[in-house]
């Protein structure tokens, strides 16, 4: 069975420039309990691995009102004008990742993997400082694996052994990143009593590490 | 008589719509390209693909069918046709830059004569991030370029990209409210005249050299 921990507590498990992953695209499928509770905390410094940093503000958004991320690798801004500005004015990192080279690379961390050799960005300045390799004839980059301290996740539905399902577009890195990270914290729409059946569990339970019950704080 | 925004951009979309066959797996970038789906012909359905992992997005909610949990990648809440599917990030970047796209359908900034797209950053002024498109137009059967002809009278079909590339000698097609080029290995062939438009005002709002050779 897997711990079940409330909002609270999971902020327990972060410290001061660590590097986190965060599941979510745009407004859809965040973990927004746990960023609720970071961002009361005094931790600053993080690196944030997601896909974007969400709007100006709310969910993801908060960490960098709050001032709490110090790098971000993320594949997209353009949402958010507060990290844009904060950008410009060079008060904060952004590796701009394209976005299916950074999903392969928290999947390659996740999968023990080396590292993954893609044609995506051949020409383009997202070459600058990467290996490039032929094979068969054509270019490759070499992307490096990602790996985070922490990984918060959101699913719509978790079983007492960590298993994971989801509704609708909710999965996009939420199922990628608990393979690539030290500590995983879920938070789930609906906590089932009821193990989920093998055949609709999308991320293994071995992966959950804490779960929080987010209907119970009224997540929907 | 100038047109309106709204005006150029449906005589964009329209012409877009034009360019799909039926069962067309298709890509389709924020804002005027997703438009296209709206002037689809009498008996062409395709199967719109959406990179926050949607396949077969629908039409948009209305308020009968809420659902905050399904929306396309511009985070608006979507419906999915009969036979869709929803997949995370690493399936729909594997369908993306795996061959599996027949047509992508994308904006930019500035496109070039040697098939050079940029539409992902502004050195020092705007940087929104490339997102999904790198990974798109690396791995579609058919790049196509909708966008209007100018950005504040300035063109944006340039014999080489200032602004740092998404990808490399990779587009097709470019469609504008003026004209609809393709792009060969010796460079851009213009093939229609918008009506609109003239062969004139194409030359002067264009800054790439064109082959004229009209279908």
């Amino acid at each position: 069975m897997v711990k079940m921990i409330t909002p609270a507590e999971a902020v327990q498990f972060f410290k001061s420039n660590q590097t986190i992953m965060v599941g979510g695209f745009l407004n859809c499928g965040v973990p927004n309990l746990v960023i609720n509770e970071l961002i009361k905390t005094p931790l600053t410094g993080f690196t944030l691995i997601s896909n974007d940093t969400g709007e100006a503000g709310i969910n993801r958004g908060q960490l960098i009102h709050a001032g709490k991320i110090k790098k971000a690798i993320v594949s997209h801004i353009g949402t958010n004008p507060e990290t844009v500005q904060l950008y410009n004015e060079d008060k904060i990192e952004i590796d701009l990742q394209p976005q299916g080279s950074l999903a392969e690379r928290i999947r390659a961390d996740g999968a023990g993997l080396g590292g993954i050799l893609t044609p995506v960005g051949i020409g383009t300045d997202i070459e600058k400082g990467k290996q490039k390799i032929s094979v068969c004839n054509k270019e490759y980059l070499i992307e490096t694996p990602l790996h985070a301290d922490i990984a918060v996740v959101y699913a719509t539905y978790a079983d007492r052994f960590g298993n994971l399902a989801f509704h609708g577009s909710t999965r996009n890195f939420n199922v990628l990143m608990p393979m690539a990270a030290d500590i995983v914290i879920v938070e789930a729409e609906h906590i089932l009593d009821e193990p989920l059946s093998p055949d609709e569990v999308v991320v293994p339970g071995i992966f959950t590490d804490y779960l929080i019950d987010g209907g119970a704080y009224g997540i929907d | 008589m100038e047109l309106t925004k709204e005006q150029t951009q449906e005589i964009i979309a329209r012409r877009v719509a034009q360019e799909f066959s039926n069962g067309d797996v298709v890509t389709l970038g924020i804002g005027l390209p997703t438009k296209a789906v709206r002037y689809l012909p009498d008996g062409v359905n395709i199967i719109v693909q959406s990179e926050n992992g949607v396949l077969g997005v629908g039409a948009y909610q209305n308020d009968t069918n809420r659902d905050c949990h399904i929306t396309n990648a511009g985070g608006v809440g979507v419906t999915i046709n009969p036979g869709g599917c929803c997949v995370d990030s690493l399936m729909s970047f594997a369908m993306m830059r795996g061959g599996h796209i027949d047509v992508t359908v994308l904006g930019a900034l500035q496109v070039d004569a040697e098939g050079n797209l940029a539409n992902w950053c502004i050195p020092g002024k705007f940087t929104p991030g490339m997102g999904g498109a790198m990974d798109l137009v690396v791995g579609t059967k058919r790049l196509i370029i909708a966008m209007e002809h100018t950005a504040k009278g300035a063109p944006k079909i340039l014999k080489k990209c200032t602004l740092p590339l998404t990808v490399a000698h990779k587009v097709n097609m470019i469609i504008t409210e003026k004209a609809v080029f393709d792009i060969s290995p010796h460079g851009l062939v213009l093939r229609e005249i918008m009506p609109n438009s003239s062969l004139d005002d194409i030359s002067t709002t264009t800054d790439a050299d064109f082959e004229v050779d009209l279908r």
